[in-house]
């Protein structure tokens, strides 16, 4: 076996819980994305653009859809003899089983993965970001400096700061200080969650980490604090490209809608930085002579009867006659039947938005259950929900998964209702 | 229908189709925004459960090569069986060129005679349709037929277009009792659709009887000859069928998928859908100026401008005022500001540069050859 000098790990097990209904069946690295992605796309992409074909994917919460987005990693050219995508879920190791208790013990739990390849260098991602990079750049960075870990780090407003994993580094890039979430930070570099570790020193951090009872067993928490307690040469490597967390309903319609934009700031038509993802089989869309579509994404299959501005559609929407959407994202799949009007809305795969439904009109208030996940105006249909011809629904609305027209006990929903099937809360 | 194998043939010049296919054989001809003419025939033999096809190739054959590479979008890259593609070769007395349809199979025999299944599918690659053929095996099975050919009712063409065609009389009972090739005076308007099923054994010996004659071709030489001797007959088929064999046949079966009768028909089975290779492509990007009506869009545009009634290919670029009526636009060609088309087929990575207008007519498009910068 040829060696390699870096390898992948990838964590995909997040839940992603401030995304709602959007994350209540999937993963967060399995969330569609622009138009025709996943997520977890964006990493996978930079992997193999950046020339690392071994990649480990940890995955743990609803893994299903992320799995066979995945498979053996054939769109992202991983299905290799010598290498490639590996799936890692948690397992029975003998007598005892356990989950992946953090970050840094989902990577503990496949130190034998890891041994097995024994690579110089890994390079842990986590799935859940929105962002094109070149790795190799950064392990150039991390052999120049010697160092011993290198963590990506990306400038953020002041008053953003707090919200982070804050770096404090000397003026040449060496980190003296990390802390996360920090009320008064010192500085802007925020982590990006992207590290490179010289394996033989990261392995036993892991090993000290797994047997600390009080650990949390994360990078940011644990293993960056020790290593920089015990004085390893650690350092900032500066990303200055778009990257997002998309962490939030709001930030994740923003980032969608900055693909609509005339000169998009996250331009995904670069050629020699392709985003791959499985090709649904589908063919050209079709605008219809009474369609109209402005500052939009089309994806594939989709059939525009009528009109769409400053969207994200993805594959197989069908937008019939006399419906008008406007800065919403509508997933794969669905249906907006005539005369609708849809608003600031995010609509999930599979869903049927009735004929001459009106979404996103009123005030804005808040969600009353989950007022912290459904507060910026933007209403969610759930995967599968299917919404009566004639409903009226306001702002910040949830509309659960797989709703049906039976679920709706009046034809309006006012700003920040919910409709929930059978009673559960999500 | 895991007991027949495909063949295709991909043969021979189309000199209807003009510069279309200067640098590429017919059945590459990319139609309906992402797809090219052989993905339908691979298709429905895939979709109708055959798993070992085998490509006849002969004329301009890179560009298939390239699409069909080794038949993994079509689930062909397979242990057993899967996608074989034969090109021309010189060996013996194999001169490296063939005369016709039955020399290019007999100089391809070995892959009939090393394969197992009981029956052959044998189509040409540069036809429109979607169809399952499991009932058409079925019906040749009922029929006790020696061979199956399978016709479309064409009563919409031309006299001159239908002198394009095989064209055929069945009687009551389906046996054909009259096959007339390219007529100048045809019988009916009963369409060969160049798909025949004939069993493997059947075929070899009749190929090998041929070959033993100086004979070549598949239709004069084997079911005009034999019309009387074996029981030929006539399979109707009633779904969407184009052959791609004139541009004027090309331009109206690209303007037919604007239809969403036929779309549906064609790409929207469940059971049954087109596939074809995948290019990792962006969404489509709409700006403030696009106007697009009536239009197929593929993946990778980015329009600006007026388009209507038109199919546009990956990756076509339209830049701001450019009016855009009644065409084809091929993979990768960007169309500069100001530019005007009407009735213009505009093949791959063309450029169309600022102001420029050309203008077609229904019955003859323009057509601008590959690589060109305007």
């Amino acid at each position: 076996m040829i060696r390699k000098e870096i390898i992948a790990l990838l964590l995909a097990g997040g839940q992603g819980s401030r995304l709602g209904v959007l994350t209540k069946k999937i993963a967060k690295p399995a969330v569609l994305f622009g138009g025709k992605y996943r997520i977890i796309d964006f990493s996978l992409s930079n992997c193999i653009n950046s020339g690392i074909d071994t990649v480990g994917v940890l995955t743990q919460y609803q893994p299903l859809k992320l799995n066979s987005h995945i498979g053996i990693g054939k769109p992202w050219d991983m299905d290799r003899i010598n290498g490639g995508l590996t799936i890692l879920s948690p397992y029975l190791k003998g007598e005892i089983g356990e989950w992946y208790m953090g970050t840094a013990n989902a990577v503990y739990q496949n130190i034998d993965y890891i041994n097995k390849i024994s690579p110089k260098y890994v390079i842990i991602l986590s799935g859940d970001h929105v962002y094109k990079m070149n790795y190799s750049r950064m392990l150039d960075f991390h052999k120049e400096k010697g160092a011993e870990a290198t963590i990506s780090v990306i400038d953020v407003p002041i008053e953003e700061a707090s919200r982070y994993g804050i770096m404090n580094a000397y003026e040449n890039g060496q980190i003296y200080e990390f802390e996360e979430k920090p009320k008064h930070p010192k500085s802007t570099l925020a982590s990006m969650g992207v590290y490179i570790f010289t394996w033989d020193v990261l392995k036993n951090y892991l090993i000290e980490d797994n047997e600390n009872p009080d650990s949390d067993h994360d990078f940011g928490k644990n293993i960056i604090p020790a290593m920089l307690k015990d004085g390893r040469s650690m350092w900032a490597y500066r990303f200055d490209g778009y990257w997002r967390d998309v962490g939030t309903i709001q930030a994740y319609w923003e980032a969608n809608m900055d693909l609509t934009k005339k000169v998009p700031k996250f331009n995904l038509f670069d050629p020699s930085w392709k985003i791959y993802t499985p090709n649904p089989v589908k063919p050209a869309h079709y605008i219809a002579p009474c369609g109209s579509v402005k500052m939009s994404v089309i994806a594939e299959g989709c059939m525009i009867y009528g009109s769409v501005k400053n969207s994200v559609i993805f594959p197989g929407v069908y937008i019939e006659e006399g419906a008008v959407v406007k800065d919403s994202i509508i997933m794969s799949n669905s249906r907006i039947c005539a005369g609708s009007y849809i608003n600031k809305c995010i609509i999930g795969e599979h869903a049927v938005i009735g004929e001459c439904v009106q979404i996103g009109k009123g005030e804005n208030i808040p969600n009353e259950l989950k007022p912290d996940i459904y507060n910026s105006g933007i209403t969610v249909v759930g995967e599968g929900a299917a919404i009566p011809d004639g409903t009226e629904i306001g702002k910040n609305v949830v509309i659960d998964i797989g709703v049906n027209p039976e679920d709706f006990l009046s034809k309006t929903v006012p700003s920040g209702k919910s409709i929930i099937k059978g009673g559960e809360c999500q | 229908m895991k007991n027949a194998i495909g063949i295709i043939l991909t043969g021979g010049k189309k000199r209807q189709l003009k510069e279309m296919t200067a640098k590429r054989t017919s059945a590459a001809i990319p139609v309906g925004g992402k797809y090219r003419a052989i993905d339908f025939v691979l298709s429905s033999m895939v979709n109708s459960g055959i798993t070992k096809v085998g490509v006849i190739t002969q004329y301009n054959l890179h560009s298939l090569m390239d699409h069909l590479g080794s038949g993994k979008e079509w689930d062909l890259d397979r242990r057993h069986g899967g996608l074989y593609i034969f090109p021309p070769s010189l060996s013996g007395d194999n001169t490296g060129w063939y005369r016709g349809t039955a020399e290019a199979m007999y100089n391809n025999l070995t892959f009939l005679k090393r394969s197992e299944e009981d029956y052959v599918i044998i189509a040409s690659g540069d036809c429109i349709y979607n169809m399952l053929f499991d009932d058409v095996l079925q019906y040749h099975i009922e029929k006790k037929a020696d061979i199956t050919v399978i016709y479309k009712e064409m009563d919409d063409l031309s006299q001159r277009e239908l002198s394009m065609f095989g064209i055929m009389e069945v009687d009551s009972n389906g046996r054909i009792i009259d096959f007339q090739e390219k007529p100048l005076h045809p019988l009916s308007t009963k369409c060969s659709m160049g798909i025949y099923i004939v069993s493997r054994k059947l075929l070899m010996s009749l190929l090998e009887d041929c070959a033993a004659h100086g004979y070549y071709d598949f239709v004069m030489d084997v079911i005009i000859k034999r019309i009387e001797t074996l029981r030929i007959f006539g399979y109707k088929f009633n779904g969407y069928w184009r052959s791609i064999n004139s541009i004027e046949s090309y331009y109206k079966c690209n303007m037919e998928l604007l239809q969403p009768e036929i779309r549906e028909e064609l790409f929207l089975q469940e059971d049954r859908k087109i596939f074809t290779k995948v290019k990792s492509e962006v969404p489509a990007k709409y700006n403030e100026e696009a106007e697009v009506r009536n239009s197929l869009i593929a993946d990778g545009c980015i329009i600006e401008g007026v388009v209507e009634n038109s199919v546009l290919f990956r990756g076509v670029t339209v830049g701001k005022n450019v009016i855009i009526r009644n065409s084809i636009i091929m993979q990768d060609t960007v169309i500069e500001d100001n530019v005007e088309l009407n009735y213009v087929i505009v093949d791959k990575n063309v450029r169309i540069t600022r102001g420029k207008s050309l203008k077609g007519e229904k019955t003859l498009p323009v057509i601008v050859g590959k690589r060109t910068v305007v």
